[in-house]
């Protein structure tokens, strides 16, 4: 293979993956560099991004370029002002003296997503979740399992709710109930951890193709 | 000055909650151009919040490196990738940054030969942990944690080959676990946290709760 930045980024990026692995053996010098310079070049790569992504073209290019362009056709935002304002409130956390202005930004952050949350929460989530939920058992063209399965959902869902109230002491009926939300979420808690194990487990396998195919080229 | 340091906040909170609630059921174009804004403003903030995290990180390691505390000199590193990851960014393939991103450039090779890889292998090593982790605690001690360990097994199972191979309804019976038990569970879950969420988004609206304001006047 002649050397090529190509080359070069796969031996680079075999080395980084052959270090950190080495911290299942136990911990090291290489790992904890490999981890360091991952941090930094994440974190390099993350203020990069956001520039380019959201600074640049919803202030920048806006606001800062008409103004101070001989060139640009287009009007400033001066609206935009008031965001940019309420971000550099929001770095003046730092200061001892002025770190109160930072709770402007947050108020108006924190106001912002609770007041788009609550319509949008009830909808997609609330209504979304609990018109699958009050389905017909039976319409005409199910299987008896979809039935038991549509009965079993209905049981699922509202044993777990009983279990999360913790208002009323769980005994009698809705003890029991309860205990049937209990394995519902173990169940489910079970499920997830399998589903995770799984994920995690492909991108191993995929680090390892990486190794045997993109850098020896044992694999074709 | 209470005014400005409590009241104004409070007030902020206020406003902007109710009127984007609100906003939802208003189906005119007005109200989309609001929503458009005030999203556009929310994407500006965040983007200053990132210098915020970028100056704690950069803080953290300069005064391990400073202190020179165990294992200082890997702070270095994290120095010297961000630093360099920052430059090639910022030359942007030589048409700088105030220009639009360029692809193919000496950033795009960092991202592809050392975050990509590193991030792929730092999380792929949980796969180890979580084994480890599962080899602990999973005891089938009593009846409620029995039927944990035998609903992963049966999803892990029915997700590779070798299910299939013991019996052919394992991956029938992990579809299953993931469709309906798991399904009826998930849902539950999240109509509690939803209502969680309501009853949270009504307390920071109508200044009950105030913990975002973080402590002294």
């Amino acid at each position: 293979m002649p050397f090529t930045s190509h080359s070069f980024g796969i031996i680079l990026g075999a080395g980084l993956t052959l270090a950190i692995y080495s911290f299942l053996y136990q911990d090291n010098p290489a790992f904890k560099i490999a981890e360091n310079l991952y941090v930094g070049v994440s974190l390099g790569y993350t203020i990069i991004i956001t520039w380019f992504n959201f600074l640049k073209p919803d202030l920048y290019d806006p606001l800062i370029v008409p103004v101070f362009s001989k060139a640009a056709t287009k009007e400033p935002q001066y609206a935009l002002l008031i965001p940019s304002l309420l971000g550099i409130f929001m770095l003046l956390r730092f200061s001892k003296s002025l770190s109160w202005l930072s709770r402007w930004t947050f108020a108006f952050v924190v106001g912002l997503g609770a007041g788009i949350s609550i319509p949008r929460v009830i909808s997609a989530f609330i209504l979304q979740q609990i018109k699958p939920s009050l389905q017909p058992v039976f319409s005409g063209s199910e299987t008896i399992f979809s039935s038991i399965d549509t009965l079993l959902i209905l049981l699922g869902v509202i044993s777990v709710l009983i279990y999360f109230i913790f208002s009323v002491e769980h005994k009698g009926a809705i003890g029991k109930l309860s205990k049937i939300g209990i394995w519902f979420l173990m169940i489910s808690f079970g499920a997830s951890f399998g589903y995770t194990v799984m994920a995690r487990v492909s991108l191993l396998i995929g680090r390892i193709q990486f190794l045997l195919k993109d850098w020896l080229g044992i694999l074709q | 000055m209470n005014f400005f340091k409590r009241t104004i906040p409070l007030l902020i909170a206020f406003v902007m909650g109710v009127l984007m609630a609100m906003q939802y059921y208003v189906p005119h174009k007005l109200s989309q151009d609001l929503l458009e804004i005030v999203t556009r403003w929310d994407r500006i903030i965040a983007g200053f919040a990132v210098f915020i995290g970028a100056y704690s990180l950069f803080h953290l390691h300069w005064t391990r490196i400073k202190r020179r505390v165990e294992g200082w000199g890997y702070s270095v590193f994290v120095y010297f990738g961000a630093i360099i990851t920052l430059i090639f960014g910022l030359i942007n393939g030589g048409k700088f940054f105030w220009n639009d991103k360029q692809d193919g450039t000496m950033f795009d090779w960092f991202y592809y030969y050392i975050q990509v890889p590193a991030g792929a292998t730092i999380f792929s090593i949980l796969a180890f942990f979580i084994a480890s982790a599962a080899y602990r605690t999973f005891r089938a001690r009593t009846r409620e944690s029995t039927v944990l360990l035998i609903a992963a097994i049966l999803v892990m199972l029915g997700r590779v080959p070798i299910g299939n191979y013991i019996s052919q309804y394992i991956p029938a019976v992990a579809d299953w676990i993931m469709a309906v038990p798991n399904l009826a569970a998930k849902r539950g879950i999240l109509l509690g946290v939803s209502l969680g969420a309501i009853a949270t988004s009504l307390k920071i609206i109508f200044g009950i709760e105030r913990s975002y304001l973080g402590g002294g006047d």
